[in-house]
């Protein structure tokens, strides 16, 4: 039963990236890939990777649905064309085979690596969720770097803007009835999922949840109560906005060059105070991340009078 | 009890799958959101269905997906209307609410 | 035993509802009568598989995680079908 339970979201999953990429239309393609985010984010909790699912589930059926469906708005708006170029599909559809064989035969010629035993170490680390603990403690470089690559993906849809708008409103200038639906969902939902949000980072040292996710959670709050227009879209030159932003990043160059003063190695956490200095880590990550995520979205510095 | 959830499970994506054939088929793009939403909340039900079969802690990923679930919805609608940002409710306000086939103007986009 | 004889019939009867729910939107004519048969149908269905799920739960804060989740499901729904609704009526019908 669990098998058929298996192939069956397998089917859905392999059925939905095909309807994304082969039909007609660029609206369809987009409803087909927020789907697939979803059913790939079961398949993620089917194999038991909760963390995982909980970000694809987060991103993939929450923010880029957001971002895609109002890219698809403005291309429509500035009357793009939006017809397919008939690409070589042949040849795209050979070289992806060929890569998929490839990895195949990789995943079965190569011998099994022997992983070091993440779960004798934990204690070590001050956490109990194993992904945390890589996350944050083995493997913090990664996570640093990461976080760093997200401040300047954001920086990258800044310079979009033109010159003169560079310190006009970030995004467009949302407005809502506000008596309507809209605005009262918009005030509802962010105290439900800034509390959800805190939680999750909170929970995450000892099961499922962390700084992405729950900064992920934030961030699609956050959207929520701009598009009711309940929260100002932010300017660039704003002290506080850029303090958000870096914090993360800041925080955790700071906690590595700590240890690099107390004698130890970049980035290292002594088993001592790990469980304190992650969660204090994981809270400043939050923040960018939230931030940095929702800003995303919604785009780059934009004339305040639209259809100039 | 464990094979009933599984049957339970597979019932739920096999509901989904037809809404997918409305995702494909559309003909409005209202049409493919909607049943979009349709595959948001089965996916909550099969989340929570798996969290009954493997490990509680799932419902935690059902909670993230609930909650968020509205906001790719949300933001159709906001590129629906004209300027991007607007709201479909001041928008149907100018034609006092009611419901004007001839207001309806083809956009030909896809 | 009484447990699962609840979560047997709830559960069957929220999978009923989400199958209506399909069936209304591939069946119903037009947009709006589309999506009155799904925000509802497969809101009742959700409920049905959630009230199901919790007689088999471990402890009282999966119940309240549950009923969370389900009111979570419905305000989206209701926010959703009325925001999607009102700009069907001021866009286009068919799109392709």
């Amino acid at each position: 039963m669990t098998l058929a339970l298996d192939l069956a979201l397998c089917a859905l999953i392999l059925g939905v990236a095909l309807a994304a990429v082969a039909g007609a239309g660029v609206f369809r393609a987009v409803i087909f890939f927020i789907t697939y985010g979803l059913f790939v984010a079961i398949g993620w909790a089917r194999l038991g990777a909760y963390d995982v699912a909980l970000a694809e589930a987060a991103i993939g059926a929450g923010l880029t649905g957001v971002l895609l469906l109002a890219a698809h708005g403005r291309l429509r708006r500035m009357q793009a064309d939006t017809t397919e170029r008939r690409s070589p599909t042949l040849s795209a559809a050979l070289a992806g085979g060929a890569i998929a064989l490839a990895l195949g035969w990789a995943w079965f010629a190569l011998p099994a690596p022997q992983p070091p035993d993440v779960a004798q170490a934990l204690p070590q680390t001050g956490v109990g969720n194993p992904v945390t603990a890589v996350l944050l403690n083995f493997r913090a470089w990664d996570t640093l770097l990461e976080s760093i690559v997200l401040l300047a993906a954001l920086l990258g849809v800044w310079m979009l803007a033109r010159d003169a708008d560079w310190n006009a409103p970030l995004g467009p200038r949302y407005h809502a009835r506000p008596d309507g639906v809209l605005a009262y969902f918009g005030r509802f939902l962010p105290p439900i999922g800034l509390s959800f949000g805190v939680y999750l980072v909170w929970a995450g040292a000892e099961s499922v949840g962390g700084a992405f996710q729950g900064g992920t959670v934030l961030a699609g709050v956050v959207l929520v109560a701009m598009m009711a227009q309940l929260l100002r879209p932010p300017r660039v030159s704003q002290a506080m906005l850029r303090a958000a932003l870096v914090l993360g990043p800041g925080v955790f160059l700071l906690s590595g060059l700590a240890a690099v003063g107390l004698g130890r190695e970049f980035l290292s956490l002594s088993p001592a105070i790990a469980k304190s200095a992650i969660l204090i880590i994981e809270a400043a990550l939050t923040i960018s991340i939230a931030v940095t995520l929702a800003l995303l979205v919604i785009g780059p510095a934009e004339d305040p009078e639209p259809g100039r | 009890m464990t094979l009933w959830l599984h049957l339970v499970a597979l019932g739920l994506l096999a509901t989904l799958a037809g809404a997918l054939w409305r995702v494909w088929r559309g003909p409005s793009q209202a049409d493919r959101m909607m049943a979009a939403q349709l595959v948001g909340t089965g996916g909550v039900g099969v989340l929570i269905v798996l969290a009954a079969l493997q490990d509680w802690a799932l419902l935690v990923v059902a909670l993230a997906l609930a909650l968020l679930s509205a906001l790719a919805a949300v933001g159709f609608v906001k590129a629906q209307t004209p300027d991007g940002a607007g709201d479909p409710e001041e928008q149907s306000a100018h034609h006092g609410g009611q419901y004007h086939p001839a207001a309806r103007q083809k956009d030909g986009a896809t | 035993m009484i447990f699962d004889l609840a979560t047997y019939v709830l559960t069957a009867l929220g999978l009923v509802f989400f199958t209506a729910g399909t069936v209304g939107l591939i069946r119903f004519p037009d947009t709006f009568s589309r999506l009155h048969a799904l925000t509802k149908a497969d809101n009742l269905g959700l409920g049905f598989i959630a009230l199901g799920v919790a007689f088999q739960v471990e402890s009282l804060a999966q119940i309240a995680t549950l009923a969370l989740i389900w009111a979570l499901a419905l305000l989206a729904a209701g926010t959703v079908a009325q925001l999607v609704a009102r700009a069907a009526l001021t866009t286009s019908q068919e799109d392709e």
